[in-house]
């Protein structure tokens, strides 16, 4: 029997789940909303966590943020797995023509040599705070609640595996194996970086996930990523000559211009919520921020001989004034 | 483990993936090591070197997302052509459709689970290599969810059944087998999880669900369920080989780790079984077209594999699970005591049940020669015979769970099908029931989480499963009309026979709007 | 012995990967189900890069099976060259 389908006009019954409807009404949903709204349990759990017995599986009460409902945040990027996927793809391809260019074309070899000591100085022990991120991430989306705030946070755990691990590449591009090692004996041992390897381990142990959130995403990357890959990276190498090192971290410098949106629509969110919610992000981001500030000026001294404290108050001042931006005053 | 192909400055695969791992990390100072990963010891497990972790796949992010949006590019391209080409009216009977209904309610939704256990479970472990391999599992179960959810939607647009999976797993009676199961999973140790999920269940269990049943979904003509299935299947392969690695990695470390190990395996082999009786039922009962038996899926999944992997784990002291004398036994038996459950309590589910045709009743006998004509066959041929003189049977009384699987008391003695099993126990002075010595035995390893079980019909009676505002002592009050609002299942669309159903009456309508010039 | 499997989906992309499986593994033997290749082989079988860059006259990376593959079992060992499943015992 041959049929042809096509040409059966079908009223269908409903044009989306249940869940959604009640939601959004009854209308065709986009992919992002049904791959993500009510998808968490919230009733009737069997088992408390043998790991947490406080609490349930699932548990609002494991962050001092309250929500109403916690399906209020929203992903600006929209992000469920798919659409994710191909984004990254895309902007990995890209960056892999990048560093392929400057690879084939030895751009690294036209690099000054104490320019190339100082990026690689300043570059390489951030992998290794891309990989607490990392962790700290997968944190927030364990022990998040609902999904609608946990799924973008294995995206940036993700994301923060790749940032190590092209930053990776950029370290053996740079000095090869040697530069990653001297890069990991200086995180664990030189001066300049034991403040933020502190900060990065004492935000290890923090049991509130938004507060993780805010002093991962919000706090120290969001004075780490301007300050290393617009201020130096962009602005004082690029002015000595060393274009080509913006060129081999395309990815982080793009990244950070996409994935601040959804942090500042995260803390926005909340903050709008209620004014206590207000007050204890701001309490949480004016803490981390400081600390966040403190740790990163030895780091960026690395890469300016003078001026460093300069660098860190502008980071500073942007940085209050995006928070402004989501209702944060700090 | 040697070097091979390691040409020029070019890095091969094992040296570039451990500078892009365990390379990354660090022996923390700042902060103790059992503060930063504060459940690693309570279970018992002993490690003593993370390093000694070998890899399986060395996928690192740039692979990853290369490969994978290469999946999701093919998937969604198919997922959108199917729905475009009105796709469904090619499945073989509006009847498959209801396999597809237990698949997004009873499954997805664990996907979504095993999303939040990995991050949870990679968030846990100190050693690099596990970490990246949980949490690449992570985002990978999403994924699952995402698509099989993206994928049924057309399907919940003209179809009933499919419209609030997530509200029913939470509630549904039978939906608390599989509910309850990743629950116990995801509340034990980051250890156990591995050994119940990454083991257990995605090595030894999975395969019986995506390969075969699958592969019955594309004879059926279902591409949708096919396409994401397979698709789904293919991180299975890394999945499973985390599962293997992991449990190898445990019991290498100390010979300490095995009995615990053992339990695990008992426990898990046991708990995965009896979920996978909703897939047996599937296989046997819901696909018209077949191509395989469960017998025949678990015979070559189950046994062949599973007996092969055992003996491989033989040398670190492991034997095969526990009651696999039992479990042989049951093939012959499970998928009909479990289609026979559905039928009966039609009424109660949110999918259709109905009454298998002669053609499809010789296939089981051909299939069943030890047991479908001696015990099944003639029941099922006394209900069609009363559905035919308009008395379908549906039974209303709220059957007896069994406190840890949360199955029905339908399973028989051990050699014995005429004859149901019990089993109890006393605890603090309250009577637990149960459908088998596995589940008992599993209860009495650990009273103390499984008494907390959320058992659906237990709290039907204790008037916890009516929407808000209910009041039971109302004149007329009709008990089960509320518990079905309570899980949102609308009556006489989502359930009851398919015989006389709207999924029923439209598909044939809308086919023959397909074959006809009406 | 024990046995090791490998499946791939039933399509273009696969089908000389299939072709030079069975070429490496003598003992393989391939069943055809809907949809899917399922290639069983006692002990041990290999999966290797170059019989399939010659059959397909490209560069292959191994890697690239995870997107056709449906299922395997047996101990991974994955080099640039080879894929090899097998069973200590």
């Amino acid at each position: 029997m041959q049929m042809d389908l096509r040409t059966v006009s079908i009223e269908p019954l409903r044009h989306t789940y249940s869940h959604i409807a009640r939601r959004f009404g009854d209308k065709p949903a986009s992919r992002y909303q049904e791959g993500t709204y009510d998808l968490q349990a919230t009733v009737n759990f069997h088992y408390r966590p043998t790991w947490d017995p406080d609490h349930e599986i699932f548990d609002p009460a494991r962050t001092r943020i309250k929500m109403a409902d916690w399906y209020a945040f929203k992903d600006p990027r929209q992000f469920y797995y798919g659409a994710y996927t191909l984004a990254r793809a895309k902007q990995q391809d890209a960056a892999e023509a990048t560093l392929g260019f400057v690879e084939t074309h030895g751009l690294v070899d036209t690099l000054d040599a104490a320019l190339r000591e100082r990026a690689a100085r300043l570059l390489l022990p951030l992998r290794h705070v891309a990989w607490g991120s990392n962790l700290n991430n997968a944190s927030v989306c364990a022990y998040g609640y609902g999904t609608a705030f946990t799924q973008a946070f294995i995206y940036q755990s993700m994301d923060q595996l790749a940032i190590a691990q092209n930053l990776t590449r950029v370290g053996l591009l740079l000095g090869g194996d040697e530069a990653l090692d001297q890069a990991k004996d200086d995180w664990m041992n030189a001066d300049a970086w034991q403040g933020l390897r502190r900060y990065v381990e004492d935000t290890f142990v923090l049991k509130d996930p938004y507060e993780l959130f805010i002093a991962q995403d919000v706090a120290l990357d969001g004075l780490l990523y301007p300050m290393v890959y617009e201020a130096i990276v962009g602005g004082v190498f690029a002015s000595q000559g060393g274009t080509a090192i913006g060129l081999a971290t395309q990815f982080m410098s793009e990244w950070f211009g996409e994935t601040k949106r959804w942090a500042d629509a995260t803390v926005k969110t909340a903050a709008s919520e209620s004014a206590d919610n207000t007050a204890q992000i701001e309490h949480w981001v004016t803490h981390w921020r400081d600390r966040a500030a403190a740790a990163l000026r030895p780091v960026a001294q690395i890469a300016v001989a003078e001026g460093a404290d300069e660098l860190i108050a502008e980071q500073v001042e942007q940085f209050n004034a995006r928070m402004a931006k989501a209702g944060i005053t700090v | 483990m040697d070097m091979k192909a390691t040409s020029g400055k070019k890095l091969g695969l094992k040296e570039k993936y451990r500078h892009m791992t365990r390379g990354l990390d660090w022996e923390p100072s700042y902060q103790k090591k059992e503060d930063i990963y504060p459940y690693m010891a309570y279970e018992g497990i002993k490690i003593h070197d993370w390093d000694k972790w070998e890899d399986p796949f060395r996928l690192t992010m740039d692979s990853y997302w290369k490969y994978q949006a290469e999946k999701e590019r093919k998937l969604y391209a198919i997922i959108d052509a199917y729905a475009q080409n009105n796709g469904h009216l090619n499945v073989t009977d509006a009847r498959y459709l209801n396999a597809i209904k237990l698949f997004l309610t009873g499954i997805s939704p664990l996907e979504y689970m095993a999303h939040r256990g990995f991050a949870h479970a990679g968030r846990a472990f100190p050693g690099a290599g596990p970490r990246v391999a949980c949490l690449m599992q992570s985002l990978d179960e999403i994924r699952h969810a995402q698509t099989q959810i993206h994928a049924l939607s057309n399907y919940n647009k003209h179809y009933n059944g499919f419209h609030d999976f997530s509200h029913m797993l939470q509630r549904v009676w039978y939906l608390s087998v599989p509910r309850s199961f990743f629950d116990d999973a995801v509340t034990a140790g980051p250890f156990e999880f591995m050994v119940a999920i990454g083991f257990s269940f995605e090595y030894v269990l999975t395969n019986l669900l995506f390969v075969p049943f699958v592969s019955g979904a594309a004879y059926n003509g279902d591409m949708g369920t096919m396409t994401f299935g397979f698709s789904a299947q293919s991180d299975e392969a890394r999945h499973m080989t985390l599962g293997l690695e992991i449990i190898k990695f445990i019991l290498e470390q100390d010979p300490d780790n095995v009995p615990i190990v053992q339990r695990w395996i008992d426990k898990w082999t046991w708990r995965g079984y009896r979920v996978l009786t909703l897939v047996g039922m599937m296989m046997d009962y819901m696909l018209p077209k077949r191509i395989m038996s469960w017998k025949e899926a678990w015979e070559v999944y189950f046994e062949q594999n599973g007996g092969a992997l055992f003996k491989d784990l033989a040398r670190y002291g492991i034997r095969p699970p526990k009651w696999l004398d039992q479990i042989a036994f049951d093939k012959d038996h499970i998928s009909h005591q479990a289609w026979a459950t559905f039928y009966q309590y039609g009424a109660a589910s949110d999918f259709h049940t109905w009454s298998p045709t002669d053609d499809e009743l010789d296939w089981l006998s051909k299939k069943y020669p030890d047991s479908f004509d001696k015990y099944y066959r003639p029941r099922l041929e006394h209900w069609r015979e009363q559905a035919k003189q308009g008395k379908r049977f549906y039974n209303t009384t709220l059957p007896q769970l069994c406190q840890v699987c949360q199955i029905p008391m339908i399973f028989t003695e051990p050699g014995d099908p005429t004859k149901t099993c019990y089993r109890e126990v006393d605890y603090l002075g309250e009577k637990f029931h149960f459908c088998s010595d596995g589940c008992k035995e599993i209860f009495e390893n650990e009273p103390e989480k499984f008494k907390q079980a959320w058992l659906p019909v237990n709290q039907i009676y204790q008037g916890n499963c009516f929407p808000d505002g209910t009041d039971p002592t109302v004149e007329d009050f009709e008990p089960l009309a509320k518990v079905l609002e309570y899980y949102h299942v609308n009556f006489g669309r989502d359930n009851l026979d398919f015989e006389g159903s709207e999924d029923q009456k439209n598909f044939a309508a809308w086919r023959g709007m397909a074959t006809t010039n009406e | 012995m024990s046995t090791v499997f490998i499946a791939l989906q039933a399509n273009e992309d696969t089908r000389p990967i299939i072709e030079a499986i069975t070429a490496d593994n003598p003992h393989a033997v391939v069943n055809q189900q809907p949809a899917m290749v399922k290639i069983d082989a006692e002990h041990s079988l290999v999966v290797r890069r170059q019989t399939i860059e010659e059959l397909i006259g490209r560069d292959f990376d191994l890697q690239e099976l995870q997107i056709n593959l449906i299922t395997l079992s047996g101990h991974v060992d994955e080099t640039d060259d080879e894929l090899t499943l097998h069973w200590n015992a």
